[in-house]
């Protein structure tokens, strides 16, 4: 964009890409042999407008999943169909079949209490609760009833905040309140909050987007860790994250699941040429 | 103008502006400041001129008298009987402590008069000490009596100069013994127990303000403890619960006019319903607080669901997140955060209540009522009803027992105030 000449091809190019849209078809693997979460054909509507249109995606275990894409592109509304935290959204439908292993989701009988144990989730903005750091962690083992008795409870807390790299920093207060560590510290106390509950899986919508280069880096090394124990869905804007942490990046564009494919072959050998047009920062 | 702005720099047509901008910033800065200043002095008015009326009803004029608990007269034989002591005349014994002290008065219309520079209240006091110590029977005691009404608004507006004073029912003979009285010390001012620790009554010195507090706080209780809990319900549905459509539309907008209906059309509500419908008794603090419910449930379902509103959804959606139920969601995070708010509103729907007159009047609270009430059931009045009452009297000295009862009714305002600030200081936590 800095140079003048370059601009006018790139354009060309770029409205050219839009205008032949994707037709349909996810290139790359969608799919995978051992699925912790599969999704089939999923459309998500709000009122009328289409926000997903037929998405199939699988999620394998122990697998750090990337979801990249332009702003407003459906990925954040299909990580929260994962959790159905998109039944907050009165407005929101659902259909096509999402499973956690061999659980239907969004079957009418579902109660979204146990699915959300199983597959928890870390926002955007850091998010803790106005209570103490243990309370924080403590909450959700807490609610599920997970532990009978207090010296469980601080194992449970101690070792989700050692799992998020948080206990040197916070072994000493422990009880003064979490909105008050920094907003770094603030992203891995939602992220011991979480893990303190023992989910399969863990969605994360944009979790560093808040937060400085270094608790970025925390983060990232953060997330490595844990995909040794948990299956991970990270929506992401910024591309080198996704190629840092994810084994496979999957590429959205309105609202379409354009290419998945391993994350090194997206980033150096994109198979669509949207998503080459988006890595190589022509939109987005 | 145009020329000279084009050979300037943007700089410089800013600091031109400069001054005039500073000249505006000041006269916002003083509106704001003579608004309050306007405020404060009404309040200082109204203090000081509640205050100036009303102090001296906290003292209450007393005469001096030897009295002589003479066993014929009470015709009590046995002071352990309850039924003598209860039936004897009092008043009598002091009557003829009173013709002793003035032994020159004569005939029966003179007699008259001179008795009713005491109180006819007074006798009560006297069953009160003979109750107490039954030794006293057959001697002789100083005492201080309660003076009549008439004897206290002279003394207190005589000061030290007797053409001061308002002499209003009073005859000469009586002013010359009153003053006869005080130049041998044998009229005081002391404190006003009365006034704290009886109901009301016609004679003012003998009417007091504790069963208006105790009407007022027994009607208050029922509305608090009616109105909090199905105001804060109502609005966790409305926010939580309730899908948006037609039906929580027509409700809401209800909900918002019924916060601006004038309140003795709920003390007509309530006289029709309550007292006509249900049966329920006149002039109770149950009915008074029911319909008190009623006004006061608006006011707190608007505060509360704004309350609600102002929680950040950030912090529903990390409960839900952690798969806590909706109910868990509301209970553990949004309530707590949302109280202080709420509690705000609350307090501002039941000072009104407690200031509310008019729906009470439709529900007979307006009562002349002596006992003081001891429960939600008994019979009362509330202190607004008792300020309207008194401020109604004719007699001059019930002036400034109303203003004494509106400085009452001030002080339960600002100590409830003061515990809802306590509350929402307690309960408010710090991101």
């Amino acid at each position: 964009m800095k140079d003048n000449t370059m601009n006018e091809p790139t354009d060309n190019v770029a409205t050219n890409i839009e205008e032949n849209a994707f037709s349909g078809q996810t290139v790359g693997t969608p799919l995978c042999d051992d699925a912790k979460m599969s999704m089939r054909n999923v459309n998500v509507f709000y009122d009328t407008k289409q926000a997903i249109h037929d998405v199939s995606l699988d999620i394998g275990k122990n697998e750090v999943v990337a979801m990249i894409g332009p702003s407003g592109c459906g990925k954040s509304t299909f990580l929260r169909c994962l959790n159905r935290m998109n039944d907050t959204i009165e407005s929101c439908k659902v259909t096509g079949d999402i499973k956690l292993e061999e659980l239907d989701i969004y079957h009418p009988k579902q109660d979204v209490v146990p699915l959300r144990a199983r597959v928890g989730m870390v926002f955007q903005k850091p998010n803790p609760f106005p209570k103490s750091i243990y309370d924080n962690v403590a909450y959700g083992p807490r609610i599920h009833g997970l532990v009978n008795r207090k010296y469980d409870l601080d194992e449970i807390v101690e070792s989700s905040l050692r799992r998020a790299s948080l206990w040197d920093e916070v072994k000493d207060r422990l009880h003064s309140p979490g909105t008050g560590l920094s907003g770094g510290q603030q992203q891995r106390l939602c992220i011991a909050r979480t893990i303190a509950v023992s989910p399969e899986v863990i969605l994360m919508d944009e979790p560093c987007s808040a937060l400085d280069p270094i608790a970025t880096a925390k983060i990232e090394e953060l997330i490595a860790e844990l995909s040794q124990k948990f299956t991970i869905a990270i929506v992401t804007h910024s591309m080198q994250q996704a190629a840092r942490v994810s084994h496979r990046t999957a590429y959205f564009h309105m609202g379409k699941l354009v290419e998945v494919n391993d994350t090194k072959r997206v980033f150096t050998n994109p198979e669509h040429e949207l998503t080459e047009a988006y890595i190589t920062g022509r939109f987005g | 103008m145009k020329e000279s702005s084009e050979n300037l720099n943007a700089i410089d047509l800013v600091n031109r502006s400069l001054k005039a901008r500073y000249r505006a910033e000041k006269r916002f800065k003083a509106y704001g400041i003579a608004a309050i200043l306007f405020g404060l002095a009404c309040l200082v008015i109204l203090f000081t001129d509640i205050i100036s009326k009303g102090h001296s009803a906290f003292l209450q004029t007393e005469v001096y008298l030897e009295v002589t608990f003479d066993s014929d007269r009470l015709d009590i034989d046995d002071v352990s009987n309850s039924a003598q002591l209860m039936a004897a005349d009092y008043q009598g014994i002091i009557k003829a402590a009173l013709r002793e002290r003035f032994p020159d008065v004569s005939g029966r219309r003179d007699k008259r008069t001179l008795y009713s520079l005491v109180s006819n209240g007074a006798g009560f006091s006297l069953r009160e000490m003979l109750i107490d110590d039954p030794s006293l029977l057959g001697k002789t005691v100083g005492v201080w009596l309660v003076a009549d009404d008439d004897i206290d608004t002279y003394v207190k507006s005589r000061g030290d100069n007797p053409e001061d004073a308002f002499t209003g029912r009073m005859s000469d003979k009586q002013i010359a013994w009153v003053e006869s009285l005080m130049e041998n010390d044998q009229l005081a001012l002391n404190f006003n127990t009365t006034f704290f620790t009886s109901g009301d009554s016609r004679e003012p010195e003998q009417a007091g303000i504790l069963g208006a507090v105790m009407g007022s706080l027994f009607t208050l209780i029922v509305t608090i403890v009616l109105s909090f809990p199905i105001g804060v319900a109502a609005a966790v549905y409305l926010e939580e619960y309730a899908p948006r459509n037609r039906l929580t539309d027509f409700i809401e907008v209800n909900i918002n006019n019924l916060a601006a209906v004038p309140s003795i059309i709920f003390g007509l509500l309530g006289l029709a319903i309550f007292i006509g419908f249900f049966e329920m008794h006149r002039s109770i603090p149950l009915v008074g607080g029911l319909v008190l419910s009623l006004m006061t449930l608006p006011t707190i379902i608007i505060s509360s669901r704004a309350a609600i509103k102002a929680v950040p959804p950030s912090i529903r959606d990390a409960a839900l997140g952690l798969g806590a139920s909706k109910m868990q969601m509301v209970l553990h995070h949004v309530l707590p955060l949302a109280m202080p708010g709420m509690l705000t509103g609350a307090i501002i729907g039941f000072a009104q209540a407690l200031g509310e007159t008019a729906p009470l009047l439709m529900i007979g609270m307006v009562a002349f009522i002596v006992d003081i009430p001891g429960g939600v059931a008994d019979p009362a009045t509330a202190l607004p009803v008792q300020i309207f009452l008194w401020s109604d009297s004719p007699e001059r000295a019930f002036v400034e027992r109303t203003s004494a009862a509106i400085m009452v009714l001030l002080a339960f305002l600002i100590s409830m105030n003061t515990l809802a600030i306590w509350l929402r200081k307690r309960l408010e936590r710090r991101w």
